[in-house]
């Protein structure tokens, strides 16, 4: 039976078994490939979107859970990478190798949506779910307070 | 990714110069992108670089783009002197092609080695001033007055006696190519202080395309019709199938078909997560062939620290300067030590992972992969179907890290994606799961290190010899390349000497083990375990003889002024002389491929559970001319964050020859949480550039070791330096 939900504001379905984890209909079914794999376990964040506008690990949901829910990707931000947190991603210069970035940036923007001027601490403790191998957490966290401080 | 202009204006003059034999080609109505330089029969010569009429200059980028930034630097090398204003500039992926986009330094299309900047410097320099000579002489004779009297400015010439103007692609409406590139004296180049590009930041060309998902990556690759595949590879190197029951996996929904590979057996299903699960299902006995059966890491390492200690066992030089061996026997004084480095595992954010297309006759493909060899991934392609390269049809992605992981002669990932769409004859995306990856891993060798120095009766270090016993890396991980360098094996051995230090007897030495693991160049290379040994060596025998560590080094480099000043540049910064309340400083220097290097970082110790937590690295580099500083600073900030992983808790552990380790779960990787306050300078000189991709990853290691010796007296001998060991270490 044909799962039905929001994909960034748009009602979409998909009839994947229903363990099928999130990310693949996503990037596979939806061609939404801005989301990652990065490791399948919920370790690494670079798989993050938001499910009803919290941040959750598209590898660790399964499509089953996600029926009448709003999924947001990288791609459903914005139109023309305005949002506050990409222009400040953009800023600070923080991707390198680029791969796990949009998982990042979705991990920011729910902080930030419900902390809008967090600590350094609080940014290193909600950050510290998405790993980045090239190393960009120092610019991350200057492009997060830039968003907090231009806000 | 296609970062390219398309011209498709035909009757658009454009005008090119080439690589090969420096000859200039003119071709009017040349489709100028990737991919249809790649293929087009009528150019005789792939183009550096075109003109439009339109005013846009074309630069091709021959080097792979893994977060290091060459993308970008290296065409800005040439828009530099072709006096280009990079706001036109349109940066092309050059396409396979060793011939013309070669770096010199490999002799084929390779992005390794923290090299590409310090190795196409020269030829982008001359290429661009060569476009520019041609330019000039074109407006010359339009305005009929001596060359002499021009001048250029960003992507125009001017007369300033007259006022007049031509833009570079006004000029290309008419100009007229010499047969034969003119020539360039070094000295008509630009000096760096006029430098209007090269040490000035500007935006990576694919960063805006890393903030909204729109960034390609080989994974990221859809094709009509695509099917998905997944291997399940024997887990020693040189193993077989010997038993493979798939009555399971072909069971399972929406799988195509099982293939049985020499290496493995290979899922081919409708969706990832069938093939993924077929995958899993497969039940496979393995043939007890290859190497490396038996292998134990724990068992292997004091194996590998006696034959380094074995001054019987032999032994290939590296490096060397005057009689090490002999100079010890007239020491006064010798002292010796031994460390230790357990196997790293490369960790890039992306899964290995290629998508392929074979023809229906399987006379021909498509390949789109992200590599540290384009023309590698075609050879391999190629081979792959027993066809000629000029079938392959190659797809430049963007690489999800490299970090020497994907610049293997078999690049083997791209071949599990040929051979798969192959037994199809369909498109097939492969791709290799976090635990593949691990499993399938090729890694930074278990090493040991034996050193010992000898001094004089004055107390004049007058001998170093250094033992390094490790398996080889290049013999496995590029059988052409050991071949062709005789053996000699950098990736294992490079820096063992310690040559930049003014010790009149060195001895740098290889003992090779032969363990049949597979092995990798892996970020820091050679260095990060052989400066791990050398930098703690050098801080114990500071210590030793009572001699400031950073004073020390500074005495063994005197007559090098660069490396003098890195030493007392970052003694500075960390206020190195001021005795910390709870904390200590660990110092380090190096030349790395001639980038003056010195880290210092802060240690504080939990003596209970014996974790270590590094507040601040201090480092500054002097890599010569600073191409891109800013991103220079960002690679270094990424290299600090790289070698705390190495230090800290990367480990790979093999038993009866297979990986142990598995995901993120159990290789634990540096988070935002681990990470120190960062105190980097990018200190430019006007040196031909040197490598940034990788220079402080080696340093952070021994720098947080001698750090620990310096707060607990206590000398940490192994990588990585767990809380286990600390506790150990500490008794």
């Amino acid at each position: 039976m044909a799962i039905r939900f929001l994909i960034n504001g748009k009602p979409t379905q998909s009839e994947a078994p229903p363990a099928t984890p999130l990310l693949w209909v996503i990037r596979e079914e939806l061609g939404l490939t801005g989301t990652k794999f990065g490791c399948g376990t919920g370790l690494c964040g670079a798989c993050m979107v938001h499910l009803d506008g919290k941040r959750a690990f598209a590898c660790q949901t399964q499509i089953a859970e996600i029926g009448g829910k709003a999924v947001t990707t990288i791609e459903g931000l914005s139109a023309d990478s305005s949002h506050p947190v990409q222009k400040a991603w953009l800023a600070e210069r923080v991707p390198q190798c680029g791969y796990c970035q949009s998982g990042q940036i979705m991990s920011a923007v729910d902080l930030l949506k419900s902390n809008p001027k967090p600590t350094r601490a609080e940014i290193v403790e909600h950050m510290s779910t998405n790993i980045c191998r090239c190393g960009s957490y120092p610019r991350i966290v200057r492009a997060i307070e830039r968003v907090a401080r231009e806000a | 990714m296609t970062i390219a202009i398309r011209n498709s204006d035909i009757s658009r003059r454009t005008f090119m110069v080439g690589a090969a034999g420096l000859t200039f080609a003119v071709a009017s109505g040349v489709r100028v992108d990737s991919a249809a330089a790649a293929r087009s029969g009528d150019v005789t010569m792939s183009p550096w670089v075109t003109i439009s009429t339109d005013d846009t200059v074309a630069i091709m980028s021959p080097a792979a783009e893994m977060g290091q930034g060459s993308l970008t630097s290296l065409p800005l090398i040439l828009a530099e002197e072709l006096d280009a204003d990079w706001a036109k500039v349109r940066v092309v992926v050059a396409p396979p092609n060793d011939e013309l986009y070669k770096n010199p330094s490999f002799g084929y299309m390779y992005t390794a080695g923290s090299n590409a900047v310090t190795s196409y410097f020269k030829p982008l320099r001359l290429f661009g001033a060569q476009v520019r000579k041609v330019l000039l002489a074109n407006a010359a004779s339009h305005w009929n007055v001596p060359v002499a009297e021009l001048t250029t400015g960003p992507n125009v010439v001017i007369h300033a006696a007259s006022g007049r103007r031509l833009s570079y692609g006004e000029i290309a409406a008419f100009a007229d190519i010499p047969a034969k590139a003119p020539e360039v004296a070094e000295s008509e180049l630009k000096r760096p202080d006029t430098f209007r590009l090269i040490g000035h930041d500007v935006v990576r060309v694919e960063l805006p395309s890393k903030i909204n998902g729109t960034a390609q990556y080989a994974i990221d690759v859809q094709v009509p019709g695509m099917l998905y595949g997944a291997v399940l590879r024997a887990p020693v190197e040189g193993a077989a199938p010997d038993k493979i029951d798939d009555t399971k996996a072909k069971a399972q929904a929406d799988v195509v078909q099982i293939v049985p590979l020499p290496y493995g057996v290979g899922v081919i299903a409708k969706t990832p997560w069938a093939a993924f699960d077929a995958k899993d299902a497969l039940k496979v006995a393995w043939t007890r062939t290859g190497k490396a059966w038996g292998f134990s890491s724990e068992k292997a390492l004091p194996e590998f620290a006696a034959a380094a200690r074995d001054l019987t066992q032999p032994a290939k030089v590296w490096g060397k300067a005057g009689d090490a061996v002999a100079a010890m026997q007239t020491a006064a004084n010798v002292v010796e030590a031994e460390y230790r480095n357990d196997l790293v595992y490369h960790a890039q954010m992306e899964p290995l992972n290629a998508v392929a297309s074979v023809s229906e006759k399987g006379d021909a493909c498509e390949v789109w992969c992200g590599v540290q060899s384009k023309t590698i991934a075609v050879t391999v392609a190629a081979n792959a179907l027993k066809i000629l390269p000029e079938k392959v049809t190659y797809h430049d992605m963007l690489l999800g890290g490299g970090f020497g992981r994907r610049g293997h002669r078999d690049e083997e990932y791209v071949h599990d994606a040929v051979v798969l769409s192959n037994a199809v004859k369909k498109p097939v995306k492969t791709m290799w799961t976090r635990e593949d990856d691990v499993h399938n891993g090729r890694f930074n060798p278990l090493s040991a290190h034996y050193l010992r120095a000898g001094f004089d009766a004055s107390g004049k270090l007058i001998a170093f010899h250094h033992r390094k016993a490790c398996d080889e890396v290049t013999a496995f991980q590029d059988p052409v390349r050991y071949e062709r360098q005789k053996g000699r094996d950098g990736i294992a051995y490079n820096g063992v000497d310690a040559p930049y230090y003014e010790i009149p007897n060195r001895l740098g030495e290889g003992v090779p083990r032969e363990s049949g693991l597979r092995t990798s160049s892996l970020r820091g290379i050679a260095h990060l375990t052989n400066i791990f040994a050398i930098e703690s060596f050098m801080d114990e025998l500071a210590r030793k003889r009572g001699v400031d560590p950073a004073e020390f080094r500074r005495e063994l480099v005197k007559s090098n002024p660069r490396a003098v000043a890195i030493i007392d540049k970052v003694a500075g910064m960390a206020d190195w002389r001021r005795k910390r309340d709870g904390s200590a400083l660990g110092f380090t220097y190096m030349n790395y491929s001639g980038t003056q290097i010195a880290l210092a970082a802060e240690v504080v110790l939990d003596r209970k559970t014996g974790a270590l937590r590094v507040p601040n690295v201090w480092t500054a580099l002097d890599p010569g001319i600073t191409v891109q500083p800013d991103n220079i600073a960002a690679q270094t900030e990424s290299s600090i964050v790289y070698g705390l992983g190495f230090a800290l808790f990367e480990r790979i552990t093999i038993d009866d020859g297979a990986v142990e380790q598995s995901g993120f779960y159990d290789y634990q990787v540096p988070r935002m949480r681990d990470i120190p306050e960062m105190h980097i300078e990018v200190v430019a000189t006007d040196n031909h550039p040197t490598g940034v991709g990788q220079m402080a990853t080696p340093l952070v290691g021994p720098a947080i070791a001698n750090a620990v010796a310096e707060l607990t007296g206590v000398r940490l001998r192994q990588t990585p330096m767990t809380p286990e060991r600390v506790k150990k270490a500490l008794g």
